[in-house]
């Protein structure tokens, strides 16, 4: 019996808060009127004119949006040095967003609308970091006290985002159960938020969670997409023949493919393979997964036989996680979306590739989707026959990794010089 | 039997003017074996249903010392297998009431009509799923309610009366009314308005309501049954005193916390 199979009575389709057959609310009953209300206020205000004037001036005046569109000719030219396979390389530079990465999109709007229903409080998990600074920031900026679960593995592989969150006076509390990283970091946020629901938010940090969170989520970030196409018809005059970004919760490639999804654009999302997949020390929920329920949705997961979740293997702190928003279940699915994979090792090779040929570094996340670049070129130039014109989003910058990148720097050079 | 045996138990307990004693275990924990022990234990002792935890390697509901017992009992081999396997074997030695307590995705691993004709086989009564709120799940209940099993249904204190009807909707067996808004094991849950609470769903629904999260002893058990809810849950309570018993003593510290419950709903003074 495998959790792929199909469960007994399908359950009906087009379900609010439901893509297809994934999605929904599979939280304890004591969370459910908060969801509610959270539904209730994403239709009533976060949709509204006012809200959506007041959170894009944030975006504007302190993210810094509209975020670059850079052309990547030199690392396009080192992937594919003809240039039979990969034609024009665009990056979207969501790195270059305050805090570092797309992850402060959704925290302002989400934090915002906290203060607009009169939550006392604000809770986070984090597994990067990043969305952790960007919540502590949001929280920071809106006079909210803010506390961070974050698993002790990250905490001591992203120091200094931990000390980034301290800085900006959240509190980051180091969470030592299971696995000790996103997924528990996770865990800890829901028995906190159960705890405190009548006057704490709880701002989830990826497209994933409980319905209305992957949606609300989705709206948050859709301006990285919004805003990619616009530019690229600017700059280049057409859309690419693909969009590409990595996939952890799945926040910011269901961002960057929004404006897209209408449109005859392929989408590509890269997942960690961690040490490989055959190894089953990876983080692929959609490539090696199956259906099942985790942290309140019903989606692709890593679980095992029994439906224990199993845990996730990611160099990458973001990626490192057994789940993946429902959204994303349901473009692998119905084919929409290609979901491939890239390893720690080619994550790191593409880190120091991309700060070599573009003077970026990128996070460790963010690598795994330049990592794809080579393969995705192959098959969509394959398939069309000529180049391929590709946009990537740059989620996030990598100083939070400088120390795992520097370490892998050193053994290169210590190989190499051998 | 199923939902019969249940409907029995608490019509029984209701002439004789007692409170249901409900105990939880994490099976598994510390050993398949242990658990059965311990959970013959209780229920010899004087507890008058049986909740049966599956472990799950992400209790987002419990708290430190319930995770922790999950943790270990996933670890020594437990599983929802291993529970059903147990209920089996209590099924052979005890009459009461049985209900399996799991979170939903060891139920979709499983799947999900094979999960309610297997429970049934075990000799269970009911289930009841943490995280499966009403609107999930409906083949699932439909499942249940064709083979007699109960679906247990779960109010907290943020269900407002608007959520109440759906959450009654085909409810059999008894209601569970988590006192606190958090997880097991806290030791601040407003247990007199809990009691409260519970009577006044009782009147609304016409079920048995049981309170549950928070109740570690007779004082408190007390208190919950003064305001006149139909049962108490104890289940922290319970795997604390089987994590700190030394091996060979646990089923016996189990039966020593049951009785004193027993004891302590049995006693018909004032409360203080
Ligand atoms: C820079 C960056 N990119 C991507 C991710 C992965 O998250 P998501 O898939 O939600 O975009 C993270 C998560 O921490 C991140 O920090």
């Amino acid at each position: 019996m495998t959790q792929s199979e199909p469960t007994t009575t399908p359950e009906p389709r087009r379900r609010p808060g439901y893509y297809g057959d994934f999605g929904g609310r599979f939280v304890a009953e004591t969370l459910i009127p908060a969801l509610t209300e959270l539904e209730r206020a994403f239709e009533d205000v976060v949709r509204a004119p006012a809200f959506q004037a007041e959170w894009r001036q944030l975006l504007e005046h302190y993210v810094g949006r509209p975020t670059p569109l850079t052309r990547a000719d030199r690392l396009a030219r080192a992937i594919d040095p003809e240039g039979r396979t990969l034609g024009e390389l665009w990056l979207k530079r969501e790195d270059l967003c305050h805090t570092g990465a797309h992850k402060i999109n959704n925290a302002l709007g989400q934090v915002l609308l906290a203060k607009k229903l009169g939550k006392a409080r604000i809770i986070a998990e984090t597994g990067a970091g990043q969305h952790g600074v960007a919540t502590a920031t949001a929280a920071a900026v809106m006079g909210l006290p803010c506390e961070v679960y974050m698993g002790a593995v990250d905490v001591e592989r992203q120091a200094p985002n931990v000390a980034r969150m301290e800085m900006l006076g959240a509190r980051v509390i180091a969470v030592e159960s299971g696995s000790r990283t996103l997924k528990d970091a996770m865990n800890e946020a829901l028995r906190d938020w159960v705890t405190n629901v009548r006057t704490t938010h709880y701002c989830v940090g990826s497209a994933a969670g409980p319905h209305p969170y992957p949606e609300l989520v989705k709206e948050l970030q859709r301006v990285i997409g919004d805003e990619a196409k616009e530019q690229l018809l600017a700059r280049s005059g057409s859309l690419p023949d693909a969009v590409v970004a990595c996939v952890g919760g799945g926040s910011n490639a269901i961002g960057m493919f929004g404006a897209f999804l209408d449109e005859d654009v392929r989408l590509f999302g890269v997942e960690a393979a961690g040490e490989g997949i055959a190894t089953g020390r990876h983080a692929a929920a959609i490539t090696a997964g199956s259906v099942g329920v985790l942290h309140g949705s019903r989606t692709l997961i890593l679980a095992d036989e029994d439906g224990q979740i199993i845990e996730a293997h990611s160099i990458s702190a973001g990626l490192d996680y057994p789940g993946v928003g429902p959204e994303h279940a349901a473009l692998k699915t119905s084919g929409r979306a290609e979901y491939v994979v890239a390893s720690d090792r080619e994550a790191l090779e593409a880190a120091e590739l991309v700060a070599r040929t573009e003077g970026i570094i990128v996070a460790l996340e963010t690598a795994h989707a330049f990592a794809a670049l080579g393969q995705i070129a192959e098959r969509v130039s394959k398939e069309q026959g000529r180049p391929a014109r590709l946009a990537l989003c740059l989620s996030g910058r990598g100083d939070k990794d400088l120390a795992t990148l520097r370490r892998h720097h050193e053994s290169l050079t210590r190989e190499t010089s051998a | 039997m199923t939902i019969e045996r249940i409907d029995t138990c608490f019509s029984k307990l209701a002439a004789e003017g007692k409170t249901a004693l409900i105990a939880y275990l994490t099976i598994g924990y510390p050993s398949i074996e242990e658990s059965f022990e311990c959970a013959l234990a209780a229920l010899e002792a004087g507890a008058d249903v049986l909740e049966l935890g599956v472990p799950f390697s992400d209790p987002t509901a419990d708290g430190p010392v319930i995770a922790a017992a999950m943790y270990d009992a996933i670890r020594g081999g437990g599983n929802l297998r291993a529970a059903l396997e147990v209920a089996r074997r209590l099924r052979e030695r005890s009459d009461k009431p049985m209900v399996l307590f799991t979170y939903y995705n060891p139920v979709l691993a499983f799947g999900e009509e094979e999960l309610v004709a297997a429970a049934t086989a075990a000799g269970l009564d009911g289930i009841l799923v943490v995280d499966l709120p009403p609107e999930e799940g409906r083949g699932f209940r439909d499942a249940a309610a064709r083979a007699q099993l109960a679906i247990v249904p779960l109010a907290a204190p943020t269900t407002g009366a608007d959520r109440e009807p759906r959450i009654l909707e085909g409810a059999r067996g008894f209601v569970y009314y988590v006192s606190v808004t958090g997880v097991t094991g806290t030791g601040e849950a407003p247990l007199a308005e809990a009691g409260r609470q519970a009577r006044a769903l009782q009147d609304r629904s016409g079920l048995p309501v049981v309170v549950g999260f928070g109740i570690d002893g007779p004082t408190k058990a007390r208190e919950v049954a003064a305001q006149g809810a139909r049962g108490v849950v104890v289940g922290t309570a319970l795997v604390r005193a089987i994590g700190a018993a030394a091996p060979g003593e646990r089923a016996r510290s189990v039966a020593d916390l049951i009785a004193a419950l027993r004891a302590g709903l049995d006693r018909r003074d004032g409360v203080a």
